[in-house]
């Protein structure tokens, strides 16, 4: 039985669509059978994060209103067997989205899959409240910002009492936090708050945080998940985060000012 | 067998000064009162105070402000403090007297925390159903309103949500929503938190926002009370 997992924010432009891309990627890594669905009917990207736009035939919509088939709409990612892509319509809006539909749907990958990520769309309304509905975890994607922090507080509450486990007193939704774009600098500046910070406010585990980094905006252009790029510090932190979510111990990099060793810097290396 | 047709209960009601009522400001602030918490206010049940006031000696006086009380989804029943005269045209107007001494909501306050704790196994059942325990955090964009009794979070109130309660308040966490105590009127309600940081605090509908509470008492533990119709913020 798959484990179902939304990523949401409230908030637009946080991150959801590049997180959700780099953790379905990175439980795929980890030989994990994962499929990553697009919940953003009308404003279809995450087949573009995934590099598959021109693969796309038949979508979640078709799927929901019985016109084609699951496995005539899944889309098998080419740089890794384990992983699955389910695009959106993008000529559609939210409220094709039919609670039924969709649950339908996700009981049938259920049976195939270890983890269905789910990305929300921004947003409290009906797009976001499905997309969440029948989540067993959730990310909690946030920027180190008051508005974006508050949104996140929002949907928390969305999920402990709007859920399908709240609304059938199942045992709660697991609520995880992912600080993305953070900037160690711009903290040390004050310009952004720290992960004390919104750790006080929201009080939810930390599952990672993401440095804010060039190398997302080349992979998000390219088609490719962060986590593929082996070399950069945003696609370590989402490996990291990925294994902290799959339950082992990592320590938490990127949050304390990088330490390089007397030797490493005599012999010139970062 | 006639002794069962009667019976006695006691209620929460809402108390309006009559004076208040030709204040412009006040009906606006009503309104905005009424919009933030609309459920609570639907058809809830009004007492005009007439105390202090030589007018209302004619029944349309009355009927217009039952028409303005109306108009904010609420219904007016009766008055108190009032003069003879006063009285003869309530009843003309169909409004029930109530007794003055009951000003003040009254309702039971243990006067030494001590004795209540000791009394607690005969007293429990009807002051636990009054009050509510909230564990975990209140979230922005929730509404906690606990009727009757007062309210205990055990965690965080982040800002954006709203906790009322027509009794007390205790946040053991930071608050930073709003808080509004004594929401039925009740001048005796006090707000204790382990760290202000809120956004609007209220007791009996006197209220201080952000803006208006003392910087240095921010982030400490304080409690609110009403003294001569002031919110007095001591720390603990």
């Amino acid at each position: 039985m798959a484990k179902i997992i939304v990523l949401t924010s409230g908030k637009g432009g946080v991150g959801k669509t590049t997180s959700a891309a780099a953790i379905a990627a990175g439980l795929a890594l980890r030989g994990k059978r994962t499929v990553v669905i697009d919940f953003d009917v009308g404003l279809r990207n995450l087949d573009l994060i995934m590099g598959c736009e021109r693969r796309v035939v038949f979508d979640f919509i078709n799927v929901i209103n019985g016109d084609a088939k699951l496995n005539q709409a899944l889309i098998k990612d080419k740089r890794n067997d384990n992983l699955y892509i389910f695009p959106t319509s993008q000529t559609r809006d939210k409220d094709a989205l039919k609670r039924e539909g969709v649950e339908r749907v996700l009981d049938e990958l259920k049976d195939n899959f270890d983890y269905i990520v789910c990305d929300s769309p921004a947003g409290i309304e009906h797009g976001a409240i499905t997309a969440l509905y029948f989540a067993d975890s959730a990310i909690i994607v946030t920027n180190p910002e008051v508005s974006s922090v508050r949104d996140s507080d929002r949907i928390i509450g969305i999920l402990a009492s709007k859920s399908r486990r709240a609304e059938h007193n199942l045992e709660p939704v697991d609520v995880h936090l992912l600080l993305t774009r953070y900037s160690l600098e711009r903290v040390k500046k004050g310009e952004m708050l720290s992960v004390e910070d919104v750790n006080e406010i929201l009080s939810i585990p930390l599952l990672g945080v993401i440095p804010e980094s060039e190398s997302v905006l080349k992979a998000s252009n390219t088609g490719t998940p962060i986590v593929f790029d082996q070399e950069s510090l945003a696609g370590r932190a989402y490996i990291d985060a990925v294994a902290r979510f799959l339950g082992e111990q990592r320590e938490m990099r990127f949050v304390t000012p990088e330490r390089r060793s007397f030797f490493r810097a005599l012999l010139g290396r970062a | 067998m006639a002794g069962n047709l009667v019976q006695g209960a006691v209620f929460t009601v809402m108390v309006v000064r009559a004076g208040m009522l030709h204040d412009p400001v006040f009906e606006l602030e009503l309104a905005q009162q009424v919009q933030r918490s609309p459920r609570f206010f639907l058809n809830a049940p009004v007492v005009l105070d007439l105390k202090g006031t030589t007018e209302f000696t004619r029944e349309a006086e009355f009927l217009d402000a039952r028409d303005i009380l109306r108009r904010h989804t609420l219904t007016l029943i009766g008055i108190q403090n009032a003069q003879p005269a006063q009285l003869d045209a309530a009843a003309a107007a169909g409004l029930a007297s109530f007794a003055p001494n009951a000003t003040q909501p009254s309702r039971g306050r243990p006067a030494d925390p001590g004795l209540s704790a000791a009394a607690a196994p005969q007293a429990a059942t009807p002051t636990a159903a009054k009050s509510r325990l909230v564990t975990q955090p209140v979230r922005s964009g929730t509404q906690i309103y606990v009727r009757g009794g007062d309210l205990v979070v055990t965690a965080p109130v982040s800002a954006g949500a709203e906790i009322m309660a027509d009794g007390n308040i205790h946040v053991y966490g930071a608050l930073r929503g709003r808080a509004l105590a004594g929401a039925s009127g009740d001048v005796e309600a006090r707000i204790f938190c382990s760290r202000l940081e809120a956004e609007l605090v209220s007791i009996a509908g006197h209220y201080l926002v952000s803006d208006q509470l003392p910087p240095e008492q921010r982030g400490s533990a304080v409690q609110i009370a009403l003294v001569d119709d002031r919110l007095t913020i001591e720390r603990n």
